[in-house]
């Protein structure tokens, strides 16, 4: 009986551990999944806040804070109202500097979010902030890449922004096409840490491709 | 057996407590439904987001005491203790509306903002040097506003019916005494400030704020540039001259230090384009400025100082006769110091300093001469005092010192209280020197001007803002203490569109040129109270705004003519200043184009000075108009920039003294014509695009009174014959050719951005 006893103990102690790692990977997957379509249904925001439960609940984890980072940037490209895009990216700010904090140090992947950040800031006035957003967006995609050479989400960045730029700014679907190819081979070498590191990038990188023809 | 039945307990007890229904709906205050909410057991995954009729509903496996949160943007956070046994649970939830930055009500009665900060305004600082009429100048780009009059003939800001000196100019809390270069006869001087110096311009035509004074018009808040992005170096040529100049930032991009030379030369644009002026002396200028800037633990130390040398000479026929020139020659040199100190003390308080220092020396010289340039000595001065007056030299000097503090401190939501003081010291030495009589006298005013002010912010909610504060200031000249209240108050409308009012009293002292030995009288200050009433519009594209305003001058100084000059006599003056502002901006009607028009209607009347009773002053227009049209071709790598200005005709006057009755009377009156002009600037950007190029070059061109309209701003009169002779620009129009090359920064996404 005592035996039987240890044994349950013991099993569903261990089973409670497994559990928990368990229900945190399986809930980031879980979340992770609906990425795409949370973009297509402009819900990204619920999304976001599926990643801050997680992150609030963990503590420990990195991650769930840069999802909810990437999630809040990626719902202020779709948010039509200019007046409204500084209160969303001072939330993406105030997530991937707590992903930062908890990871140790900024990487490769964060720099990615933060040059997205300054991104949505400098669409709000492009006139009077290039000057500060612009340098900002381009030194992160720069950290991001060096960091982590082999992160393809930098260079996928600065492939549509060469897609947006006029021609004779040295824009244009040529130099963009380029930059989204050099993505493209970069996303099938690409090897995330785990499964449920950022993957991201890869489909939109086929979509301006497409577009580039 | 026994070992099933432990099992079989285990996994009921946990499935008994396993799930909670929680639901409810999230409204704020007013009972609106708030989507997007984060709803969560605290702690858990458990949890949901509210939808657009704010409801929500989730299970959670949590069980026994938590913790229920909701959180949304903008909105004050929710949480409630609540035990989880598995019974469902209702809540509906009313949060409050934060005051934020973001959504509240911007107090703007009566100013005008440039600022390439966060918050939307109206112009930035690249609209002020793309301005076609600006001609670089910053001033230039604010007389294409509304309140601002078309002066030509005088330099200075003239708003809503005030005089040039009823607008003062600060650089970082820091008043300037010599913003435009020394006032030369018929001629508006410039500047002497780079525009690219400053990051921020408010320049407000009325209402001002309590942390300024001593204008009884207009405050022009500029503020100085942070680091730069990265090192550079710069080098301009153009038809007026060169100059260049570097930047350097530090490794660690906490501070940065530059400099800056300046020659300009207008020999050959002189030759080229014909001056009505006979220059004997072509206008030459050197400025040399440097700045060092740093990043402190919470906050910013900036130096900006800058030495000047300038200097003019010219004729013009003699308004007395026929045969006789008159000969006017400058030399200035002018040097201004200013360091600001900003710093975060601690518990939410922030300290502001302020210490600027300038000097200025101006030596004139005139002379009657004859058709040879030869100076002519008049032989009887007694009985043709009015030519031998023609003939004299002035060297005035002076010194001016200001130190100035204020303390801020946040409170919650965008509440703040601000407080300090100011110390204002002046020095002017003037040393005439009249041929006639061999008059020659020397005058000497000094003056400590202490001031002290207060303000707070008050938001109410997100759309009722209130600002009250008041100055008190003490001048040791006029030894009298003048108290300024200053209110304003703002509200936004459900449409986001915002109704402001500003309310406030301004107080000035005399200018020290009317202060003489022969003034025996005891003074006060003049004053003005304004009322503003503002209507604004804003989308990220497009603004409108109107404005409404009653300006009441009381105690405007007078003067009596002692020995043909004019000093001052009494506070008898008065006057007032009435009318209605117009502005829209618009970005969007026509893809790549950006246009504003705006219009001044002004109804003003005064006594003061040698007026001799109330009338129309010479340096206002009824009507004031102009159209700015800024468009950049991708393509041609080119930015064409024109403006129109459009003012009905001011009225100029003959103002006599009559010796024996010891008044001011009026001799002839008239109105000018309607002053119309046309300016258009290019700016061709060659290197746009290429990749790694080494320098990156702007060409511009920019012509001023393209239609070769007839300007009159005023006429002259003798004081010998009844003569008069009108006040014309100094060419019909002129033409500025000049190229700017930035090593080491590809402005490139600049122009692109600066253009989308």
């Amino acid at each position: 009986m005592k035996k039987a006893l240890l044994l349950i103990t013991l099993v569903s102690f261990s089973s409670f551990l497994f559990a928990q790692s368990e229900k945190y990977t399986g809930a980031m997957q879980k979340n992770i999944a609906m990425l795409d379509s949370a973009m297509k249904n402009g819900t990204m925001t619920d999304l976001a806040n599926n990643f801050l439960r997680i992150a609030d609940a963990e503590k420990t984890q990195w991650l769930p804070y840069y999802y909810a980072a990437y999630c809040t940037v990626m719902s202020s490209y779709a948010e039509k109202d200019n007046s409204k895009k500084d209160g969303i990216a001072d939330k993406a700010e105030e997530y991937i500097i707590k992903a930062e904090t908890t990871a140790g140090k900024p990487n490769s992947e964060t720099h990615v979010i933060r040059s997205m950040i300054a991104s949505t800031r400098l669409m709000v006035d492009p006139q009077a902030r290039w000057q500060q957003y612009g340098a900002e967006s381009s030194e992160h995609l720069a950290a991001a890449k060096e960091m982590d050479p082999t992160n393809p989400r930098p260079i996928y960045l600065e492939g549509t922004a060469k897609f947006y730029t006029p021609e004779s700014f040295g824009g244009g679907k040529a130099p963009a096409k380029e930059l989204l190819e050099k993505a493209l081979t970069m996303f099938d070498t690409f090897k995330p840490k785990t499964d449920i590191d950022p993957t991201w990038g890869r489909a939109s990188t086929m979509y301006f491709l497409d577009m580039c023809k | 057996m026994k070992h099933f039945i432990l099992l079989g307990l285990l996994f009921t007890s946990l499935s008994v407590f396993a799930q909670t229904k929680i639901s409810g709906r999230l409204t704020d205050t007013k009972n609106k439904p708030l989507r997007g909410a984060s709803i969560t057991i605290k702690g858990s995954y458990d949890g949901t987001t509210t939808d657009s009729l704010g409801n929500y509903s989730f299970t959670t496996t949590e069980k026994g005491d938590q913790v229920f949160e909701a959180n949304i943007l903008g909105y004050s956070s929710y949480s409630k203790n609540v035990k989880l046994d598995g019974t469902a649970i209702s809540f509906n939830i009313s949060v409050k509306e934060l005051i934020t930055e973001l959504k509240a009500v911007v107090i703007t009665a009566g100013a005008f903002e440039a600022s390439d900060a966060k918050k939307t305004t109206v112009l930035t600082s690249i609209d002020i040097v793309t301005t076609a009429s600006a001609e670089g100048d910053i001033t230039g780009a604010l007389k294409t506003l509304p309140g601002t009059q078309q002066v030509g003939e005088s330099s200075g800001l003239f708003v809503r019916g005030g005089t040039a000196t009823e607008s003062k100019i600060y650089i970082d809390g820091g008043l300037v005494n010599n913003f435009f270069y020394s006032p030369v006869p018929g001629l508006a001087s410039r500047g002497r400030f780079n525009p690219f110096l400053f990051k921020g311009t408010v320049f407000s035509s009325g209402g001002y704020s309590a942390l300024y004074g001593q204008a009884l018009s207009s405050a022009l808040i500029l503020e100085s540039t942070d680091l730069p992005d990265r090192s550079s170096g710069n080098i301009a040529i153009s038809v007026i001259g060169g100059g260049g100049g570097i930047q350097k930032l530090a490794k660690n991009k906490k501070s940065s230090w530059g400099f800056t030379y300046n020659y300009t030369n207008l020999w050959l644009a002189f030759n080229v384009i014909k001056q009505r002026q006979d220059y004997y002396t072509v206008p030459v200028d050197q400025l040399i400025d440097a700045n060092y800037r740093k990043k402190t633990k919470g906050g910013f130390i900036k130096y900006y100082g800058y030495l000047n040398w300038n200097k003019v000479g010219f004729r013009t026929q003699d308004i007395d006769s026929l045969t006789l020139k008159d000969a006017f020659g400058l030399k200035n040199v002018n040097t201004y110091q200013n360091l600001n100190w900003k710093e975060k003390i601690g518990k939410g308080w922030k300290l502001n300093t302020t210490v600027s220092f300038s000097t200025n020396k101006d030596n004139i010289k005139s002379e009657i001469q004859n058709a040879d340039d030869v100076k002519q000595d008049i032989v009887d001065p007694a009985t043709n005092y009015a030519y031998a007056g023609k003939n004299y030299g002035v060297i005035s000097k002076g010194q001016y010192a200001q130190g100035r503090f204020f303390l801020e401190k946040r409170l919650k939501g965008l509440n703040a209280v601000r407080f300090g003081a100011d110390h204002f010291y002046s020095k002017e030495e003037t040393d005439y020197n009249g041929s006639h009589n061999n008059t020659t006298f020397k005058n000497v005013v000094k003056e400590n001007l202490t001031a002290a002010f207060a303000e707070a912010d008050f938001y109410v909610t997100n759309n009722i803002a209130a600002k009250v504060g008041g100055r008190a200031e003490y001048s040791q000249l006029i030894a009298k203490w003048d108290i300024a209240p200053r209110v304003s108050l703002a509200y936004k409308f459900k449409d986001n569109s915002q109704a402001s009012f500003a309310y406030g009293l301004f107080y000035q002292s005399p200018e020290t040129k009317y202060l003489s030995s022969f003034v025996t009288n005891n003074f006060s200050y003049a004053r003005a109270a304004h009322y503003i009433l503002q209507y604004q519009k804003t989308s990220s594209k497009r603004t409108f705004r109107t404005e409404l305003f009653y300006k009441k001058y009381s105690n405007l100084f007078k003067t009596a003519s002692v020995q043909n000059i004019d000093v001052l006599n009494n506070n008898n003056g008065y006057g007032y200043a009435r009318g209605v502002e117009l502005f829209w901006r618009d970005k969007k009607t026509v893809k790549n184009l950006d246009y504003w028009i705006s219009y001044s209607y002004l109804d003003t009347k005064r006594d003061f000075l040698n007026f001799p009773n109330e009338m129309e002053p010479n340096f206002a227009a009824t009507h004031t108009a102009s159209l700015v049209l800024k468009k950049f071709v991708v393509p041609w790598k080119t930015g064409f920039n024109a403006s129109y200005t459009f003012a009905s005709g001011r009225p100029y006057y003959q103002i006599k003294y009559d010796d024996v009755n010891n008044k001011y009377y009026l001799n002839d009156l008239g109105r000018t014509i309607n002053y119309n002009a046309l300016s258009f600037s290019l700016n061709y950007l060659p290197n746009l695009g290429k990749k790694k190029a080494k320098a990156f070059t702007v060409l511009v061109l920019s012509v001023s009174n393209v239609l070769g309209q007839k300007q009159v701003y005023g006429y002259n009169y003798g004081t010998i014959v009844d003569h008069k002779l009108p006040i014309l620009p100094p060419s019909k129009r002129f033409v500025y050719i000049g190229c700017f090359i930035s090593l080491g920064i590809d402005r490139t996404e600049d122009a692109i951005n600066g253009n989308l």
